[in-house]
């Protein structure tokens, strides 16, 4: 059984695993970070988005075996202090979220988005960079304003 | 998902003796295809042999586009290099899966899987591309061999893809709605030796159209194209597409992948 060690939201953790251990099941089983969310079974719908050495991956299709030593952000370490990201502060604001399901991996992508092209997206930009998370209840509209928002503040 | 062991390998050599000594390992790379495969119980190998820690990335331009096996999807859509020899592969590369599947997935993994609905296999074929392995360099057109078969034999892995750089090239897809793969994509260049037009999501691999690699004989040109038509005997017939649809979908697909071309 693989022994894994990694820092999750900045501290260092380890555990046993098996090879056949997601790295969202480490996550979300071992360390009890229940925030990163498991929404289907075909690595299509982005609610287990995380953010692997600063690159958003979806965390139900990668092995915790092949993230020994990896940096990993997820939705529990995104805020500062007691205060939200400004990404989440801007879900909130704007509405973008009725059940909630799909906002962790729906912040976490929206942050990788911000790190990835910039602050000032575009609606169509953001639209076409959310293919990857979806969401059964809001439409998308008020999360695309929410992304637009959030960007812009951070 | 079965139990496998699991090994990373530090080498090409190390990764190659795992496999050899185990019959039913497979190698991983980004795993974009084969985790999803495993979880679904279509593939239970006794052990994967993960080729992650080899760190093979990096592209290299010179007289042809030189990307290693590890490289990501987004490493290549991103890259002002390709962009430059090649904008139609950095379009392609940054139209697979969505941004997240880009960060893990690998374009040797996706050449090695030949999947019939992959958008890679049309780039290699349509641009006349090289398979490096570690025993062994490979043309495109003998390395796709079928549906999810390719030329590697038992523990041959990929090392690189050579492509060589055409006049201008295109690719167009029309993706399936649910899954996104291409339910039709066609990559049309216009090379040294004369066009050519290769064609994923169709049949039953990736293949080249010489009726209209014919036509646009005629002139690299979308208007070549009026009237030239793949037939529909052979392609693939499911409940997203009859082979006639699909058929009809791939001239419509080169026209756009020749008036995208640059």
């Amino acid at each position: 059984m693989p022994a894994i060690s990694m820092k999750v939201n900045g501290e260092a953790v380890c555990g046993d695993v098996e090879g056949r251990t997601l790295l969202v099941e480490f996550i979300r089983e071992k360390l009890g970070l229940t925030g990163t969310h498991v929404g289907c079974d075909t690595s299509q719908c982005g609610a287990c988005v995380v953010l692997v050495d600063g690159k958003a991956v979806k965390s139900c299709t990668a092995l915790a075996a092949a993230h020994d030593g990896a940096d990993v952000t997820t939705v529990e370490g995104l805020a500062r202090d007691g205060k939200m990201h400004p990404m989440q502060e801007a879900f909130k604001d704007n509405h973008g979220l009725q059940c909630g399901f799909c906002t962790p991996g729906m912040v976490i992508a929206s942050i990788d988005m911000v790190n990835r092209l910039g602050k000032n997206l575009s609606e169509e930009t953001i639209r076409h960079e959310l293919e990857g998370n979806i969401c059964r209840c809001t439409g998308y509209h008020n999360i695309v304003a929410a992304v637009k928002a959030g960007a812009a503040n951070m | 998902m079965e139990n496998f062991n699991y090994y990373r390998p530090a080498s090409v050599d190390d990764a190659v003796k795992a496999a050899k000594a185990k019959p039913d390992a497979k190698y991983m790379s980004g795993g974009m295809t084969l985790i999803p495969t495993m979880k679904q119980g279509l593939a239970s190998p006794s052990d994967i042999i993960d080729l992650g820690a080899l760190k093979n990335s990096g592209i290299a331009v010179g007289a042809t586009v030189v990307i290693k096996a590890g490289t990501t999807h987004a490493e290549v859509a991103s890259s002002a290099d390709v962009k430059k020899a090649i904008p139609a592969l950095a379009a392609l590369a940054g139209g697979i899966g969505d941004p997240h599947v880009r960060h893990k997935g690998t374009i040797g993994g996706s050449v090695a899987n030949n999947d019939p609905a992959a958008d890679y296999p049309s780039a290699c074929l349509g641009l006349g591309a090289t398979i490096h392995t570690n025993a062994r360099k490979i043309k495109a057109e003998d390395f796709f061999t079928g549906m999810f078969s390719t030329a590697l034999e038992d523990g041959e892995v990929i090392t690189a893809i050579e492509f060589p750089i055409p006049k201008k090239a295109g690719y167009a897809k029309f993706p399936n709605p649910a899954s996104r793969y291409a339910m039709v994509g066609v990559f049309a260049a216009d090379t040294a030796e004369g066009p050519r037009v290769a064609v994923t999501g169709a049949g039953a691999g990736v293949f080249r159209a010489s009726a209209l690699e014919s036509a646009l004989g005629k002139g690299f040109a979308a208007g070549s194209l009026t009237g030239a038509a793949v037939p529909a005997k052979g392609l693939n017939s499911d409940l997203h597409a009859s082979a006639e649809y699909r058929a009809h979908l791939i001239t419509v697909m080169a026209k756009r992948a020749v008036d995208a071309a640059k």
